[in-house]
């Protein structure tokens, strides 16, 4: 069966660290980065880039609009 | 840009799933971190583009946080006085009536100053979409109670949390307003997780055909978070509301029109 | 072509010349003395003819916040009310200003302050001409004396407010809102088929969005709009003052009245001129833009001025700013609705100005 891999961009300056992406995802792929962006915000990342299937849960979440996702079958 | 990214290989143009769309202008939102209105935006642009509806819609901003809604959506919006877009609503609406038309409104200015415009629009069963943002709080002007905050709940002059004896209880104005004949659909829905932002995404869907069919007043309340009103952060906010707002404000639909 | 000639009370004058005037909206409330505007509308029902919406309003404040919505869609629309109605509408009207909207405002003035009475009275000439609404605004004000006047200034009133994107009041009162006069009404005009390219009509591609808004938090900004706003003001100062003139040329004495007050000391002026005194008359047509510049001149010519007002003394402080102080200014006028004789203004005259 194909496998479907996701893969997701953050827009580094215009996400405020809310969160709710993270809590949204379902496979554990966003975690808040340890260092603040221009704005003294914790950004989301994609901390475990592999785990990503493209459900696109965070960037229907997200407040900001600031995530863009992608996904392909493998 | 700057921009983190998962695996490289798979972010090629023919694999994109989501992308924000271009209704939504890319300004930086001015809504504290994680509150649901930059979502409730967001979810409104994205129905606006894929309806095709960007030339023919004209939009109504309150006084509240999303005064500034017209710097965010790329559609003719009037920014409106305090409590009166309903009425601001109502004469563009019956001026232009082929055009789709909504307010978008926050508790105070929906349920305090603007409850008469609220009930009348309603009444007359303005062809409108009014989209009620409930955070049971104002949150614009720094934390103050709300005409839709809890009992018990906190706010800036509520110190003491609310106390019906003097303060009344929290009005519900979606039930209120659902027994108007006036209204043909009323709903209430939230937009902290995806499986709610695709609900709340099928009502305003929904709200654009009744309005085109010219079926009455369309009305959506979202029940949502204010982080910086609550004093929380915005994932225990989200918590909050689900415990605390959604037993007071059930989600789901009150009246939906025959078929 | 040809105007219709009809006998018809100054408040259904009003509401008949909106519909010839094309207006693509009326929305009012009921308050005595102007209710017959809204009910003429009704019973007139231009939806069937010319298409023009007609609606009563939940409330006043309501009202005005229709007009600003037809006003945003580059609309002619128009609202009436009495002083306490136009009270609630001040919000409504600052926040027209602010965002350089055209419409039509109607007040007939009732006696106040509070619920007042329903008799005619002349006491909102602040409130129309030095602010009402907050902020640093103005209306331009028409003050009609006439059935003909109320018709008449809702043409003009529109091609003013369109020229130059500010709300117009026509300050009328209880009198000749109800007063029987025959009026000449002009012809169907056609509604407005192009709009503004500021209007906010739905965005094409061509165009950016068109956002309508009073607000800019950006102080530097709304000091510029501010300044944009008196410029405009300026202009109007300089071009659309209107008066008329009665036996001025040869005149002593000036009475300086509008509306109903100008009506009677056009009388005044008759009667005492019988008893040899040269008194004229100027009546102000705009009371913003106030015609201090001709009255200026008349302080050169005359020994005194009586501003006659129903009120306590409103629009006399116009004047004295325009005498500067050159010649005795008094006020005569009664209050609480009551109408005063040309009688008593001339022996108002004889003992305030002439004697005093």
């Amino acid at each position: 069966m194909a496998k479907i891999k996701g893969s997701i961009v953050v827009n580094v300056e215009k996400c405020k660290g809310c969160e709710v992406c993270m809590v949204s995802c379902p496979t554990g792929t966003i975690a808040m980065a340890k260092e603040v962006n221009g704005k003294g915000y914790y950004y989301a990342y994609p901390a475990n880039p592999e785990m990503c299937i493209g459900c696109a849960s965070c960037a229907m979440v997200c407040p900001d609009g600031v995530i863009t996702v992608y996904k392909t079958k493998i | 840009m700057l921009e983190v990214t998962g695996i490289k290989e798979i972010i090629k143009p023919e694999n994109l799933a989501y992308s924000r769309t271009e209704v939504l202008i890319d300004n930086t939102l001015s809504y504290c971190p994680g509150c649901g209105h930059g979502t409730a935006h967001r979810i409104l642009a994205e129905v606006i583009d894929e309806e095709g509806l960007q030339s023919q819609t004209i939009g109504v901003s309150p006084v509240g946080c999303s005064v500034l809604l017209y710097n965010y959506i790329d559609v003719d919006i009037q920014q409106a006085a305090h409590g009166r877009a309903p009425a601001v609503a109502t004469a563009i609406k019956r001026l232009l009536p082929d055009k789709f038309v909504f307010t978008y409104q926050g508790d105070g200015d929906l349920a305090a100053i603007g409850t008469a415009e609220t009930i009348h629009a309603c009444n007359r069963g303005e062809n409108i979409l009014i989209i009620f943002v409930n955070n049971g709080i104002y949150g614009m002007t720094g934390g103050q109670m709300a005409p839709t905050t809890l009992p018990g709940m906190k706010s800036t002059t509520s110190p003491l949390g609310r106390d019906v004896k003097t303060m009344g209880n929290p009005l519900k104005m979606t039930d209120i307003v659902a027994t108007l004949p006036g209204t043909c659909y009323v709903t209430r829905q939230s937009v902290h997780t995806p499986a709610n932002v695709r609900k709340t995404k099928k009502a305003i869907r929904k709200a654009v055909q009744y309005q085109k069919l010219d079926k009455g007043t369309c009305f959506i309340e979202i029940v949502s978070n204010c982080p910086s009103g609550w004093r929380m952060t915005p994932t225990q906010s989200n918590k909050w509301m689900e415990e605390n707002m959604f037993p007071y404000y059930p989600l789901g639909d009150m009246k939906v029109p025959e078929e | 072509m040809e105007k219709e000639l009809r006998l018809m009370k100054g408040n259904e004058a009003v509401a008949e010349a909106a519909i010839r005037a094309g207006v693509d909206g009326y929305f009012g409330y009921p308050i005595t003395p102007q209710s017959e505007i809204l009910e003429y509308l009704m019973e007139a029902n231009p939806a069937e003819t010319t298409g023009m919406v007609v609606l009563q309003a939940e409330s006043e404040v309501a009202a005005i916040n229709m007009v600003y919505g037809g006003a945003g869609c580059g609309k002619k629309v128009m609202t009436s009310s009495s002083s306490p109605g136009i009270s609630l509408k001040q919000e409504g009207i600052s926040y027209i200003a602010g965002a350089e909207l055209p419409c039509l405002i109607v007040n007939v003035v009732r006696g106040g302050p509070g619920l007042g009475t329903i008799q005619p009275a002349q006491s909102d000439y602040f409130q129309s001409v030095k602010g009402g609404g907050h902020g640093d605004y103005h209306l331009i004000v028409l003050a009609p004396a006439s059935v003909q006047e109320m018709a008449d200034f809702v043409d003009l009133g529109f091609e003013l407010a369109f020229k130059y994107r500010n709300p117009v009041l026509i300050l009328s009162d209880g009198a000749i809102g109800q007063m029987m006069e025959k009026v000449y009404l002009s012809p169907q005009k056609e509604r407005l088929k192009v709009f503004a390219d500021w209007a906010t009509t739905g965005k094409p591609d061509t165009r950016e969005r068109n956002i309508i808004t009073s607000l800019d938090l950006d102080p530097d900004g709304q000091e510029i709009f501010n300044h944009k706003l008196q410029e405009k003001y300026n202009v109007i100062r300089e071009n659309e003052v209107r008066l008329e003139e009665f036996q001025t040329e040869d005149a002593e004495y000036l009475f300086v009245a509008y509306g109903t007050s100008a009506r009677v000391c056009q009388k005044s002026v008759q009667l005492a001129r019988a008893q040899g005194i040269k008194v004229g008359l100027l009546r102000p047509i705009t009371l913003f833009p106030f015609p201090s510049k001709r009255i200026n001149e008349l302080s050169g010519q005359v020994k005194g001025i009586l501003s006659v007002e129903m009120s306590a003394g409103q629009m006399i402080e116009d004047v004295l700013l325009a005498v500067n102080g050159k010649i005795p200014v008094r006020h005569f006028g009664r209050l609480g609705g009551i109408v005063t004789t040309p009688e008593e203004v001339v022996e108002n005259l004889k003992s305030n100005i002439i004697g005093g």
